[in-house]
């Protein structure tokens, strides 16, 4: 496997140190790192699943919209930013582990080196419960 | 290839009795295959260089890992620069908002330099280092940026089967313990991997890191752990902080050597030292 672009790795050193879910994914949506507090998320840990390509990860949180409907790859920020690769945000639900639904907001943005090279995208997810 | 170390301190020269041993020059290495040579960063190490001396080209190719000052404080009162015969390439990072020439400019020109860029008189040409292998001679160069403040590239040499990586300036992980577990997780994990030589960042001992997170340099340990992980043959530590004496340069190599079994040959660098590859 080639190397990340610095970027990226300098991302997930970001990541690691926050206590907010991030998720980074490459070019083609494949999920390349996702921190501890996004596992609680996907339900998985990164030590166990590796990079994982996007028809896995973006239906694992089960997400939704007001009306219920669920919410293909294709609507998700993250997968929003890496066809347009330009920032996108959505508010959301998923159902959490214990079967609860959780109202989320994510936000996504595109990491592009100095080189003008789009390398991915990176997304916070927030638990609207969290600061209300 | 012969690598010769010019100079091996980095942040800034220094000339005291207790810096001998290991040189004040700040970071400069000569690369030659037969009559062919390359030169990896300008710091004043580059006022050691014979540009007399045996070349097959006429040109000098001169790879810039960074602009930091240590890196090119060297380049103003290199000599062939005043020569308007002489072709000389300047290679080094991009950046996304100003051109190499640009970012050079500042430091070759008034007031910090009596002569602006444009005004050097041998046939300069300057160049982003692109995303694919550079050859020069004999020379395979292919760069990466790596972790450190600004854009900064870590560079590969190819020549005659060896290959040699230069990493003066470098702090693969920030602030965490070790690196991660996956290789290309690792900071310019390609460049580095199973070179002959590595001549890597060590500016500080364990206890001074931990006051440093995120200024750019490694520990000996984390060179160390670097040079295990991408299975170089040869770690040479390089840029040393110019606040280590020789005694404490010795005994931070002491320190990090003993009680360790290392499948690799570890060395401090030495300013005029040449080692083959
Ligand atoms: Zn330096
Ligand atoms: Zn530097």
């Amino acid at each position: 496997m080639p190397s990340n672009a610095i970027q990226m790795i300098l991302s997930r050193q970001l990541a690691d140190s926050l206590s907010v879910p991030v998720f980074l994914v490459d070019p083609e949506g494949n999920l390349l790192f996702y921190n501890v507090p996004a596992e609680a998320i996907l339900g998985q840990k990164f030590e166990d699943t590796g990079p994982m390509p996007v028809g896995d990860w973006g239906t694992n949180f089960f997400p939704f919209d007001e009306d219920g409907t669920p919410i293909p790859p294709e609507g998700l920020p993250l997968v929003q930013t890496i066809h347009t690769q330009v920032p996108a945000h959505r508010t959301f639900w998923i159902k959490s582990l214990s079967g609860d639904s959780i109202n989320i907001s994510v936000s996504s943005i595109p990491l592009i080196g100095r080189d003008g090279d789009f390398c991915g995208a990176m997304a916070i997810f927030w638990n609207n419960k969290r600061n209300l | 290839m012969k690598v010769k170390l010019h100079g091996t301190r980095g942040s800034y020269p220094v000339s005291t009795a207790q810096n001998q041993k290991y040189g004040g020059n700040t970071p400069c290495v000569e690369v030659t295959e037969g009559r062919q040579r390359i030169i990896m960063d300008a710091g004043t190490g580059i006022l050691g260089i014979d540009f007399g001396a045996y070349q097959d080209s006429d040109r000098i190719d001169i790879f810039l890992t960074h602009l930091h000052m240590d890196h090119i404080q060297g380049l103003a009162f290199c000599k062939p620069l005043f020569n308007p015969n002489q072709k000389i390439v300047i290679w080094g990072p991009a950046d996304s908002e100003e051109s190499l020439k640009t970012r050079l400019n500042r430091f070759l020109s008034p007031p910090l330099f009596p002569i602006p860029l444009r005004d050097i008189p041998s046939q300069l040409e300057i160049c982003e280092m692109p995303n694919q292998a550079v050859e020069v001679g004999p020379f395979r160069i292919l760069s990466e940026y790596i972790s450190h403040p600004g854009p900064t590239l870590g560079y590969r040499v190819e020549s005659g089967g060896k290959v040699l990586t230069y990493m003066p300036d470098h702090e693969p992980t920030i602030g965490r313990q070790g690196l991660y577990p996956e290789d290309e997780w690792v900071s310019g994990f390609d460049l580095a991997a199973n070179a002959d030589l590595l001549i890597h960042d060590s500016q500080y001992d364990a206890g001074e890191y931990q006051q440093k997170f995120g200024w750019g340099h490694s520990s000996l340990d984390m060179a160390v752990e670097y040079a295990e992980r991408t299975g170089v043959k040869k770690l040479v530590l390089f840029h040393h902080d110019p606040n280590h004496s020789d005694a404490q340069l010795d005994e931070m190599f002491r320190a990090i050597v003993q009680n360790r079994s290392l499948d690799f040959s570890v060395e401090m660098a030495v300013q005029g030292a040449e080692i083959a590859v």
